[in-house]
């Protein structure tokens, strides 16, 4: 289930290059949008803007409850339109914890006054994020649960994993998995390579994901059930997800903007801004993403937008948290870092930031015809702009991309038939 | 025409040996060892520094570092300020940046910083006007250790350029172990570590070094650097057993072969690490390693801030300035 805050749907039309790669539409056409659904599309003259089907971002931390000076409802779903997205999927590694029907209710309807995007929050798969007791599935279910994750924390039990993947059985909700084992992580705070010994950083190795990811793999397996691997980042597991789809069974799997750019070389700035969990990999583990990607076998493009304090990461590098914002620079950052030097298709990356996360999650894709509701993005592809703290509507600014000139920029969004960001691309 | 005005050249810092050329080491060296010179006459005070002022900012027990720092600074006639954080408004939870921010009030000259986080030097470089040193920061770099270990060797040795240099023992938590494996690279030296793999890290040869798990590899060795056995730093049960340890990598008397010299940074685990009657031989240069200490970072102040003030290449590749010796 996805909430907004209550308002009236838009009217308004949108000409361009129209590029739709999930139902094969490249052309140029006037859509006309009347109240919040796409209404006619028409041959039109080629302008300047790309429009395709809104993002859909299944890996966000919106911070609430408990940390409102980090990300609120309001704040992070602002940030969501002004990256393009028409709905995103929020963490429930809150405080407290979105671990029953009571905190969930409070969420929704919190967001049923402040979302400017459609947000789905996902529930707790233990009680606590402990990793003991299962949490009330079904009740969380009635209630609107998007998922199942302890995401931030891995189920460290492989008894207790099994039981979930056997119990959820009675929603039709999928678990979204956080891969880490904690004896292998401890103490690692970047990639166990030449870099981190280098520096003397803790060694976070592959191997503390991959591990995981082929544990799980081998227990949804055998359990007839699916399940979706969380911003995956060694090569191992790209293997393991492979080998496992290659099998016919069912798995989904998501990768952040950082770990399709970045390497490890990023953190011998000792920038807290490249601290991220799982850690920046070595380049044959980003080449292993970009090609899983590319092939279809990572299906989904996740920002994990992981908001900080600034007091928080204005710290040595092994004091500050994990984790990096990502909402509004994801377009730009794949469009500049990936596309325009010719590494992946621009359809493939629009195809991987809507379609592919949507099919994952069992959410409605969005599409461009005529009845569909509209959910759309306008790209202006040669616009460019500078990532700056001062720049940002979520409120937090711990950014990788902080100094860094983009070019693509979003300048419109319509969510779920409501015009939520309208700028001017060449601000 | 207007004015040709040359920007101010950047603070020059000691964070690392990976930031330094070979250039800057030798002037270190070289400027380490006219000191020596200087202070062996009766009055051990230069006036160098006079009305310049150093903050020692130790967020780490310490003891020769600390005292070696302090008497650096007063031997080159410069005012001292040392400050722990047991009994400073560190206790009180004052992050690093305000505590950096404050001592930064009172426009030192030098601040050094020691910490058990990597990149807390670098941090406060980036928040003070001051020259930053780095007094070791978590497993990551400890350059002034590495600078006065090269003096050692080669006020021995003679030489730096061609040495073997066995590092033996816990590479895995030493930030002495990286600094010297860079420092040794820059002059020319090579250097092999030897230690269980469980303290080896993986990754660690693309610092330019070599890596063996047998101790036999030390008999090719001119120096053997013996590395302290770090406890303190130890969550992990990365040996089975000091004991299990000492049998296999123990600096004993029968390891060691003539002509070859010992180091250890300290403090030492005697009976651990190394045996006492290795400790306490005629190979050992422990103590000349502290007596090193001294001069050469009496060297480091004297490099950042006279070199420094006088608007040198920010690089630090400027000739050095002639002494001036009271």
């Amino acid at each position: 289930m996805l909430v907004a805050r209550n308002g009236r749907s838009d009217s308004l039309t949108l000409e361009g290059r129209v590029l739709a790669p999930a139902q094969g539409i490249d052309d140029s056409l006037r859509i006309t949008i009347t109240d919040g659904v796409i209404s006619s599309l028409e041959p039109a003259a080629a302008g300047s803007l790309t429009i395709a089907p809104a993002f859909v971002d299944p890996h966000v931390h919106l911070r609430t409850p408990g940390r409102e000076d980090e990300e609120t409802i309001r704040s992070g779903t602002e940030a969501a339109a002004a990256g393009g997205y028409c709905a995103i999927l929020a963490m429930p590694n809150t405080e407290p914890v979105v671990d029953s029907a009571s905190v969930l209710c409070a969420l929704v309807e919190r967001a049923r006054e402040e979302a400017v995007v459609p947000t789905g929050f996902m529930a707790a798969i233990s009680k606590g994020q402990h990793g003991d007791e299962l949490t009330e599935m079904a009740e969380l279910a009635a209630v609107g649960a998007a998922a199942f994750t302890d995401d931030g924390r891995p189920v460290v039990s492989a008894g207790l994993m099994r039981r979930a993947l056997r119990y959820s059985a009675v929603t039709d909700l999928r678990l979204a998995l956080h891969c880490e084992e904690p004896s292998l992580s401890r103490d690692g705070h970047a990639h166990e390579g030449a870099v981190a010994a280098a520096l003397g950083i803790g060694p976070y190795p592959s191997t503390a994901e991959s591990v995981m990811v082929e544990r799980d793999l081998s227990l949804a397996e055998s359990e007839g059930r699916s399940i979706h691997l969380m911003h995956l980042s060694a090569r191992e597991s790209v293997a393991a997800l492979d080998h496992t789809l290659a099998s016919g069974a069912p798995a989904t799997g998501e990768v952040t903007p950082h770990h399709l750019v970045l390497t490890d070389e990023a953190v011998r700035s000792l920038d807290t801004n490249t601290k991220m969990n799982p850690p920046l990999r070595s380049p044959d583990d980003r080449d292993a993403l970009r090609d899983a990607l590319r092939r279809g076998a990572i299906s989904c493009i996740a920002t994990d937008h992981a908001p900080h304090a600034r007091q928080e990461k204005d710290v040595p590098f092994e004091e500050a948290p994990f984790g990096v914002t990502g909402l509004e620079t994801a377009f730009s950052a794949l469009h500049t870092h990936l596309v325009v030097p010719g590494i992946l298709t621009f359809e493939t990356l629009l195809e991987r930031m809507s379609a592919g996360p949507a099919r994952a999650f069992g959410l409605v894709e969005p599409r461009i015809e005529v009845g569909a509701r509209a959910n759309l993005v306008a790209l202006d592809l040669d616009a460019e702009w500078t990532v700056t703290e001062g720049g940002f509507r979520s409120l937090s600014a711990n950014s990788w991309l902080l100094g860094e000139t983009l070019r693509g920029r979003v300048v419109k969004t319509v969510a779920d038939g409501r015009l939520v960001l309208a700028q001017d691309g060449r601000e | 025409m207007a004015e040709l005005r040359l920007p101010a050249p950047p603070r020059r810092h000691l964070l690392s040996i990976a930031d330094l050329e070979r250039a800057d080491v030798e002037r270190v060296l070289d400027t380490a060892q006219s000191l020596a010179a200087s202070l062996d006459r009766e009055v051990k005070k230069l006036p160098t520094l006079r009305g310049r002022t150093v903050v020692n900012l130790f967020y780490e027990s310490s003891t020769r570092t600390l005292a070696s720092f302090e008497l650096a600074a007063k031997r080159l006639s410069a005012d001292t300020m040392s400050l722990r954080s047991a009994g400073s408004s560190v206790d009180k939870g004052e992050s690093l940046k305000d505590t950096a921010l404050t001592l930064s009030a009172y426009e030192p000259d030098v601040i050094v910083v020691r910490h058990p986080s990597i990149g807390a030097p670098q941090l406060v470089a980036q928040l003070t006007d001051a020259h930053v040193v780095n007094a070791g920061d978590g497993k990551h770099q400890h350059p002034t250790q590495a600078l006065l270990d090269l003096y050692t060797m080669r006020e021995a040795l003679g030489r730096l350029q061609g040495l073997q240099v066995a590092v033996v023992g816990d590479v895995l938590h030493s930030r002495v172990a990286r600094s010297l494996v860079q420092a040794l690279g820059l002059v020319g030296a090579r250097t092999v570590l030897v230690g269980p793999p469980t303290l080896v890290p993986r990754g660690i040869e693309a610092l330019g070094c070599e890596v063996s798990y047998d101790i036999e590899t030390i008999a090719d060795a001119d120096v053997v650097y013996v590395l302290r056995m770090q406890h303190e730093r130890m969550a992990d049960a990365f040996v089975p057993s000091l004991r299990e340890y000492t049998t296999l990598y123990g600096i004993t008397p029968e390891r060691v072969r003539d002509g070859q010299v010992v180091m250890h940074p300290g403090p030492m685990n005697r009976g651990v690490e190394i045996d006492p009657r290795v400790a306490d031989s005629e190979a050992a240069l422990v103590t000349d390693q502290v007596r090193s200490g001294l001069v050469v970072r009496m060297a480091v102040l004297y490099d950042l801030v006279a070199v420094g003030s006088v608007g040198s290449d920010p690089r630090g590749l400027s000739p050095a300035v002639s002494l001036e010796v009271a």
